[in-house]
């Protein structure tokens, strides 16, 4: 959509993970599509597909050309039927390719779930691993410009609560090239979760191939007084939250999780260890979502840290809806944060 | 040497093989399944095995084969590990699927055999995905998928006609028409049973067959497999034939609460296997002793089959989390 792209642009002016001049550095998309181009030059079973992933624009850029560069046996365009275009995906991976599916956004995922779950998630358990599926799903969150209930669904608490999928769902440049490298080489089903406000962030990109471990979290931003566990888009805002604190002097640790299934509990209670205090930032609805799992998880294991109740900032229980006005009131953000760390600290 | 229709004395006398074995098999677990020994849901191909074994007589050992919930023919006429199988019923480490699947989910990638969905028409595409592999990787392989009339009211089926169509996959899609889906007739969901017709809205070409003639579905499934091995694309086949159990388990006591009881007499008479085995008598491609021999050594297998299953261990409580991840 046009529209979310100037939108993008206003509202994401530059963000930039890394303010080092002399590293290279590349948007998401480009990451994105780097990591494509070096994976289907680097394995012949790597191919790439996905309605409109040869259009003029490229998948928001994110496949921009690669059909030119690898032909359109590898890198093809398809008819819409998610569920059956998924199960095509499956068996193509059981019987020795390494199938990226790209699609535009994760509501239309709702229409592969019988693939996804019944089907991807458990083919090698069910076949007491005989055949394992080496299968990458991509899709971006879209949000803002009305998209509305059915364009900007997130999801990944669906999928978080599916065993045999991994969950991936990066934050900056750098670790969308490495996770979705990661990705295309692991032999499981990877449930990849972009979001399209990211894609203009630029950052660090190495050109070399490289990969980034499932399960292993990042403290983007090291503090004392509060944990703040956030997830894809919500870590930008989360930093942004936390320097506008530090101002006031509030000291916040920021906790990049990467990916949700592996999810890398020792580094949420190694945090919450340290600050006694943790909110949790999420891009979905709250209700038995991811925050849900991780605030689980901490009272569970981290009771004793905890100095004050753990704070959750998500969606609210309502489809996206459409108007602006309420699209202002539906998402949370950086102000959202400001106050629940306020309010956290202050227990 | 001479044969019937063209085909090889060798050929016939596999296809009387692996009948009589599929109906062995099928008959001992019927027989067993009361002890609660097989704690798995079976759903037996008693009456179908004329389709499994006329297709899969016409496949290499390399080419893909997917299967569904009634897939213990499927699995036997493509060459998968019988004691396996039996193991796999049990319920143990030494099954085909590590006790893990059960009877609906049997895998024996050796043969070529890359599972079988419950999710009735799960395996269609996954066929389909196999058939890409061969195009993409140039390989001379078919794939093929075997499914019910059930399968035919799903979405995917449709999805999974128009892609092979459209990249002119080398797939075989076999319907195992048997007009029941549990206990709801055909007649009850369909506004006409000509499934075969529906592939011609994609350009694939498609045929009706008797899927009671092992005969007939050898010839037909052979025109089919020779015209898909070529690189034409796919082919689809709608075998009519018919469940003689119930949906599940063994015997089948609501049958005349669900079917007209002239309805399945008729079908009964119609039995692929003893109507074949005369046919092969009567044309000398038979004899009584050697149908004896082959009858013995089939009982002879099933029996060792059936002991390796049982005498096999069971996977240990320790190990639940393994194959989770590949």
């Amino acid at each position: 959509m046009p529209w979310t792209k100037l939108l993008i642009e206003k509202r994401e002016p530059g963000f930039d993970d890394c303010q080092h001049k002399n590293l290279r550095k590349l948007k998401f998309s480009e990451a994105i599509r780097e990591a494509l181009d070096s994976a289907l030059k680097y394995d012949k079973r790597v191919f790439v597909m996905g309605q409109g992933v040869d259009d003029p624009s490229g998948m928001f850029g994110s496949t921009l050309d690669l059909h030119k560069k690898y032909g359109r046996r590898r890198v093809f365009d398809t008819p819409l039927s998610e569920n059956g275009v998924t199960g095509i995906a499956v068996g193509a991976a059981i019987t020795g390719m390494r199938p990226v599916y790209i699609h535009n956004r994760p509501d239309f995922l709702l229409l592969a779930m019988d693939q996804i779950i019944n089907h991807a998630a458990k083919w090698n358990f069910m076949f007491g691993g005989h055949a394992n599926v080496p299968l990458v799903i991509r899709t971006v969150i879209g949000r803002g410009w009305g998209s509305a209930a059915q364009h900007s669904q997130a999801l990944h608490g669906l999928f978080m609560h599916i065993p045999g999928l991994r969950l991936v769902m990066p934050s900056t440049a750098y670790d969308a090239k490495g996770l979705l490298i990661a990705s295309i080489a692991d032999n499981n089903p990877v449930v990849f979760i972009e979001h399209r406000w990211l894609y203009k962030h630029s950052g660090h990109v190495p050109k070399k191939i490289y990969s980034i471990p499932f399960g292993k979290g990042l403290v983007r931003r090291r503090g004392k007084d509060i944990t703040v566990v956030a997830i894809s888009y919500m870590v930008i805002e989360a930093l942004r939250a936390a320097e506008e604190l530090g101002r006031e002097g509030y000291d916040v640790e920021v906790v990049d999780l990467r990916t949700l299934k592996p999810l890398d509990e020792e580094i949420i209670l190694k945090s919450v260890k340290k600050t006694g205090k943790l909110l949790i930032a999420d891009t979905d609805w709250i209700t038995a979502g991811a925050t849900a799992e991780i605030a689980a998880l901490t009272a569970e294991k981290g009771f004793k840290y905890l100095k004050a109740p753990i704070k959750r900032i998500g969606w609210p229980d309502i489809p996206v809806p459409s108007s602006y006005v309420l699209e202002e009131e539906f998402y949370p953000g950086v102000e959202d944060i400001i106050k629940a760390v306020k309010e956290v600290v202050k227990e | 040497m001479n044969g019937l229709k063209g085909i090889s004395k060798k050929k016939l006398l596999d296809m009387y093989r692996m009948l009589t074995k599929i109906r062995g098999v099928q008959l001992m677990i019927e027989k067993l399944y009361h002890l609660d020994e097989m704690k798995t849901p079976v759903h037996l191909c008693l009456g179908q095995e004329a389709v499994s074994v006329g297709v899969c007589a016409n496949l290499k050992r390399e080419d893909f084969l997917f299967s569904n919930h009634r897939g213990h023919g499927h699995y036997l006429a493509k060459g998968g590990n019988l004691n396996f199988m039996i193991a796999e019923l049990y319920c143990k480490e030494t099954g085909c699927s590590k006790g893990r699947g059960g009877s609906m989910h049997l895998i024996d990638t050796s043969v070529g055999l890359m599972g079988s969905s419950s999710i009735v028409s799960g395996g269609i595409p996954l066929a389909v995905g196999a058939a890409l592999t061969t195009l993409l990787k140039r390989e001379n392989r078919i794939s093929v998928v075997f499914f019910g009339d059930g399968a035919s009211e799903e979405g995917v089926l449709y999805e999974s006609m128009n892609f092979a169509a459209l990249k002119k996959l080398p797939v075989i899609f076999i319907c195992e028409n048997n007009f029941y889906s549990v206990c709801s007739h055909i007649s009850a969901r369909e506004p006409d049973s000509k499934i075969y017709m529906r592939p011609k809205a994609f350009n694939i070409p498609s045929k009706r067959i008797n899927g009671v003639d092992v005969l007939e579905v050898y010839l037909k499934a052979r025109e089919a497999i020779n015209y898909t091995r070529s690189g034409k694309g796919p082919f689809f086949i709608e075998a009519r034939t018919y469940r003689w159990r119930g949906h599940a388990g063994q015997g089948d006591e609501q049958k005349s609460k669900y079917r007209k009881m002239d309805e399945w007499r008729r079908w009964i008479k119609l039995d692929p296997i003893s109507k074949y085995e005369k046919r092969l008598l009567k044309s000398n491609i038979l004899s009584e002793k050697l149908k004896q021999n082959i009858n013995r050594q089939i009982e002879y297998d099933i029996d060792k089959a059936f002991e390796f299953g049982q005498k096999s261990p069971l996977p240990k409580k320790r190990d639940i989390m393994n194959y989770l991840y590949g």
